[in-house]
């Protein structure tokens, strides 16, 4: 029996599935050191889409309270990326030089998911959270500052949950709890509080 | 009008008082026969367990003849590759390369083309092998070519060397801890009461000890006992104390402490002298408590035993936020809680000290302390750089479960008490305002206070003002505590009835 067209034609496999290892290996090397460049800057709202006025509920460490803030920026008409359009300019302003309530470097609103009926699942990445300051009041500023400005910017939203790189976490820096969800309202008495007890 | 129409008249004429009572009486009627039928099965509900390294599972138990029997495919099936098939009153069973033999009616069978005596006779129910209990031990030791031990009262079986031993040692710190090392990692299904901590091990190959009593120089943990029945191993520790256990080691050990009783506590863990600077904890009590005086302002009245419980915040690897000037909030969170326990204490009322050293606990674990020794309220401390005075927090509750009858859903425990809360935060504000203390109210999404079934608080002590020195300053420390202190002093006969 001839062996040979048998040995020449795994010699071939062996050498194309060489080949495709080695450019799968660089692909991934590539994605990798994209991701990791990608988190050092805010991501900027999508430019796409109609610009109008909106209301920020910014959180300020001075006065441990969120301040209303209008701005215009281009909202997509899809509520689901309206949603992350607003939170990550939010989060743009935060991370900037005269931040009123800095964040860790890198933060980033990764994903706002809406599910119906009325929920919205926030997904933040591991810097957002790895580098977020500890405490009771910085951590709720946080959390009611996102909670006030997507609710009221993007309407039939009525419950929120919070993840961190798309897993559960049991608090964002050591105190604001993030393993349950909460409604709205109760977001809203929280940040009324907030306001009222200054 | 016919017989259908003059019933709904009739019906509609019954008062409702009267239609609610009998849906009612319906309805526990249909619940107590549930309950009932439920009590009835789990009464007869006999289980096997066998252990091995491929798998740990329980199989049922069913009398036959005034034995116990149970399935042999099912018994052997989760180890290897096991099959079954019935010709008239022959059963053969075939495990791996070997063949065994059985005959309906028959004790004795072929195994592996040796005779084997069932002690009782082999059953086939429905083309279903079923053996002996009392012959399991041997019979899968010559099936499966490898030792195996029966614990036939307690329904066991161990396949190979999986049992899982433990040594149980008592540390004379106080409050008095009883560690018990395992020889690989357990995990127990934990149940109290009063006196008692159970460990049911269902799936943990756990064996006795050499005696299966044990007892200990302790006067809050005098003994534990060790029993297995029914295809689980179980271990009681007693004691005259709640006592309440923690795991770590990778789950294999299992510490066991006792909160300190207002009578042992006389004496031999009086309150200690203020601590007032933020010193690096020592090393356990886990908690430590002072004895409850009675109360002046309800001499008569069967009181908690603890009026507060106070939680330092984190603690051991959990070292919170990092405090201006290198301090940690760990260890100004505990230094404050110290304080605050000494001037409860100085105004007559008892107080638990949660972590009373620099160890860790989990919020669940903080909650579960509190919850079982039912004190009028929770206050969990926390120390900030950020901001300035006390901020008072209730809890934001999340969205939880539905609480049915006794069963309280464990994420909303505290909503019953929210009332109750907001009236011990108002009393605090009321007295550190007095005190020229800036005070803020607030609510916060903040664990354990939503998992604790009483009056809860977290307080957040951040620096006086802006530029002055840190929450570590002991005059600053003793002037919040007094405040707390005060105020809780003077909403206490409400909270008290709250409850």
């Amino acid at each position: 029996m001839n062996i040979k067209p048998l040995v020449l034609g795994v010699a071939i496999m062996l050498g194309v599935a060489l080949l495709m290892g080695a450019s799968l290996w660089r692909l991934r090397n590539r994605v990798s050191g994209d991701t990791s460049t990608s988190y050092t800057q805010p991501v900027a709202p999508p430019a796409s889409g109609a610009i109008e006025p909106v209301t920020l509920y910014v959180a300020d460490d001075d006065t441990g309270m969120l301040i209303p803030r209008k701005s215009t920026i281009a909202l997509s008409g899809d509520r689901q990326q309206r949603a992350e359009g607003l939170l990550r300019e939010l989060v743009s302003l935060y991370l900037a030089k005269s931040s009123p309530h800095p964040l860790g470097p890198g933060s980033e609103v990764r994903d706002v998911y809406l599910v119906e009926p009325g929920l919205a699942v926030i997904d933040l990445n591991a810097d957002f959270a790895n580098g977020h300051r500890s405490g009771v009041l910085v951590e709720e500023l946080t959390m009611a500052s996102l909670v006030e400005t997507i609710s009221a910017n993007v309407p039939g939203i009525a419950r929120v949950k919070f993840l961190v790189d798309g897993k559960e976490r049991e608090t964002l820096a050591g105190h604001a709890d993030l393993s349950g969800s909460y409604e709205v309202s109760g977001v809203t008495q929280m940040a009324n509080a907030l306001q009222d007890s200054q | 009008m016919d017989s259908k129409n003059q019933f709904a008249v009739l019906k509609d004429r019954l008062p409702s008082g009267l239609r609610i009572a009998r849906a009612l009486t319906c309805f526990c009627s249909i619940l107590a026969c549930s309950a009932l039928l439920l009590l009835r099965v789990s009464a007869d509900d006999k289980r096997l367990t066998i252990y091995s390294n491929a798998a740990s599972y329980s199989i049922p138990v069913i009398d036959r003849n005034g034995q116990e029997y149970v399935g042999l495919l099912e018994a052997i099936d989760p180890v290897g590759s096991v099959s079954a098939s019935a010709q008239g009153s022959h059963w053969r069973l075939r495990y791996n390369a070997t063949e065994s033999e059985f005959t309906e009616g028959s004790s004795h069978a072929r195994v592996r083309g040796a005779d084997f005596d069932l002690r009782a006779n082999f059953l086939l129910e429905n083309g279903r092998g079923i053996v002996p209990v009392a012959s399991l031990g041997n019979l899968m030791s010559k099936i499966l070519g490898g030792p195996v031990t029966l614990h036939e009262a307690a329904r066991r079986v161990f396949i190979g060397s999986v049992a899982i031993h433990f040594t149980a040692q008592m540390t004379k710190a106080a409050p008095p801890t009883l560690v018990m090392n395992f020889t690989a990692p357990v995990n127990p299904m934990i149940a109290t009461e009063p006196g008692k901590l159970m460990m049911v091990f269902s799936r943990d190959p756990l064996v006795a000890p050499g005696s299966p009593s044990l007892t200990f120089d302790s006067k809050a943990i005098p003994s534990a006992s060790y029993l297995e029945e029914n295809g689980s191993a179980a271990l009681t520790v007693n004691g005259t104390a709640p006592l309440f256990a923690s795991f770590s080691n990778g789950n294999r050990t299992i510490t066991i402490a006792a909160a300190v009783q207002p009578e042992t506590a006389q004496g031999s863990n009086a309150a200690p002298p203020p601590q007032p600077q933020a010193t690096a904890p020592q090393a356990p009590p886990l908690i430590s408590a002072a004895p409850p005086p009675t109360s002046p302002t309800n001499p008569g009245r069967a009181a908690a035993p603890y009026f507060a419980v106070i939680d330092a915040s984190h603690g051991g690897s959990d070292r919170g936020e990092d405090l201006a000037g290198g301090l940690e909030e760990k260890d100004v969170a505990l230094s404050l809680a110290r304080v605050l326990r000494q001037e409860l204490q100085a105004r007559g009322i008892s107080v638990l000290l949660i972590r009373d050293g620099a160890i860790t606990l989990s919020l669940d674990q903080r909650a579960s302390m509190t919850n079982m020794v039912h004190p009028v309220i929770y206050i969990a401390v926390h120390a900030s750089s950020e901001g300035r005075g006390v901020r008072l927090y209730t809890a934001l509750l999340p969205l939880g479960g539905r609480s049915a009858g006794i069963f309280v859903d464990w994420d909303t425990a505290q909503s019953a008490f929210l009332s109750l809360s907001e009236t011990g935060a108002s009393g605090i504000e009321t007295e550190l305002q007095r005190k020229q203390v800036p005070v803020r109210k607030l609510m916060a999404p903040l664990r354990p206070l939503n998992n604790i079934a009483t009056a809860a608080l977290a307080m957040e002590v951040a620096p006086p003002a802006e530029g002055k020195p840190d929450v570590s300053l002991p005059s600053y420390q003793q002037l919040i505590a007094s405040g707390v202190a005060n105020g809780l002093l003077s909403v206490r006969g409400r909270l008290e009835a709250g409850r």
